[in-house]
């Protein structure tokens, strides 16, 4: 049976990327970001599992305004990183995992969420630096990756709740899958920040630490947040943050925080991260692994 | 307008992009997704009215192109991730392009991010004034 065994959130800023193609993350505005990332990259090292499911969101990348899927998997053998205009990043191609991802659509679909199924997709700096942040700059990706792209560009995205709901479905799905696979969930972007307006430059610490503390502890009435509430404490391009919930859905009930980092800034925006392991005993403990 | 969309509209300094807009800018944001292929963004470069005028934007979109007056183009549907495929072009970062819309000069708007970012206290909502 395949199992969870792990979880994480972190923003995914293009400027980082960049950071690291340049070679930059040494500099003095780099420097403390970077830092916050040691512990989880030795961490990520030793607990490589077989698949991440990465949820992430596309930047007028591979979807343009002619189509806006709310939430669409990716089910094909590789995804590309894609050309956002100044060439494409200069990483491996992600390898896929089309047999779980035909798993996952059949059993999510079925289980009421309506999935928009992708069989070609270029994957931009949502899904790339977030691989980069955790694993380097290997000649290839450690772990294979099923994209799971959040429309949260267009208003309205999903509600904080559904997304939820979909983690939940997302467990249920791998817990069903009948090979013996460990699976991480990455819920990425996010935390507070506006890119547009005379409001862009926003960050509300008080609010993004709030949000860590109640992804671990209180998901339930956490996925009640409103929209309104997002766009007015966490920024219009904060709303990203719903996607975390989906990897807290899919977590289970309870969890161990294993590891956490906030600093601002990233460019425009707050940078937060968290690493979680389930507590129903399907990972390894903090014990386990020091 | 439903409730859902009219009650961002109370959020200082904020166009928050719903589907509504996202009809109204249409052209407008295909218009920046062309910008993705290096040959378009060189024709563009050679002669901005010429290209803008191969698109069905209305005239204050093209305006707002041509002046590079992002606010303007978030008010006619643009939206900040299609946008962003102009300002690479001009060779601008997020940064550089996004501080043009706060009124703030480009190191004053740095120092800000540098300092902790803008206070979310006075933008939260116009009704309430906090």
């Amino acid at each position: 049976m395949a199992r969870i065994t792990g979880g994480l959130t972190t923003s995914h800023i293009p400027a980082i990327g960049a950071a690291i193609d340049l070679g930059k993350t040494q500099e003095d505005y780099w420097k403390p970001l970077f830092a916050g990332y040691e512990w989880t990259k030795k961490w990520a090292a030793e607990n490589v599992p077989d698949v991440v499911i990465l949820v992430y969101n596309d930047h007028a990348s591979a979807f343009t305004p002619e189509m806006v899927p709310t939430f669409a998997l990716g089910c094909a053998d590789e995804f590309k990183p894609a050309d956002e205009g100044y060439g494409p990043r200069p990483v491996p191609v992600v390898q896929g995992a089309p047999d779980l991802a035909a798993h996952l659509a059949q059993s999510l679909i079925l289980d009421e969420f309506d999935l928009t199924l992708l069989y070609k997709l270029d994957v931009d700096h949502g899904l790339t630096v977030p691989l980069s942040l955790v694993y380097g700059q290997p000649d290839g990706w450690p772990v294979r990756v099923i994209p799971l792209a959040v429309n949260v560009v267009q208003y309205p995205p999903p509600t904080g709740h559904r997304c939820y709901r979909l983690g939940q479905a997302i467990r249920r799905a791998v817990q069903s899958y009948g090979e013996d696979l460990t699976v991480h969930v990455w819920g990425t972007g996010g935390m507070s920040h506006q890119l547009q307006g005379p409001r862009a430059g926003f960050i509300n610490s008080a609010f993004d630490r709030a949000f860590l503390d109640r992804l671990v502890a209180d998901p339930d009435g956490l996925a009640l947040v409103q929209h309104i509430e997002y766009v007015r404490e966490a920024g219009s391009e904060g709303i990203e943050l719903v996607m975390q919930l989906i990897m807290r859905g899919a977590m289970g009930a309870e969890v161990e925080e294993l590891y956490r980092f906030y600093h601002v800034p990233g460019s425009n925006t707050a940078v937060g991260h968290i690493v979680l392991r389930p507590s129903d005993g399907t990972g390894p403990s903090r014990q386990e692994e020091s | 307008m439903t409730a859902y969309s009219s009650e961002f509209d109370d959020i200082p300094g904020t166009r928050v992009f719903t589907a509504q807009r996202a009809k109204q800018g249409y052209h407008l944001n295909q218009f920046c997704m062309s910008l993705m292929k290096p040959e378009n963004r060189e024709r563009f470069k050679a002669g901005e009215r010429a290209y803008l005028d191969e698109w069905p934007m209305t005239e204050a979109q093209k305006k707002a192109v041509l002046d590079r007056d992002y606010n303007a183009m978030l008010d006619l549907g643009g939206n900040i991730y299609f946008l962003a495929k102009i300002f690479a072009t001009d060779g601008l970062s997020y940064v550089q392009a996004v501080s043009t819309m706060t009124g703030m000069s480009v190191p004053d708007y740095q120092q800000m991010m540098l300092d902790g970012g803008r206070s979310p206290d006075g933008w939260r909502s116009v009704k309430e004034g906090n």
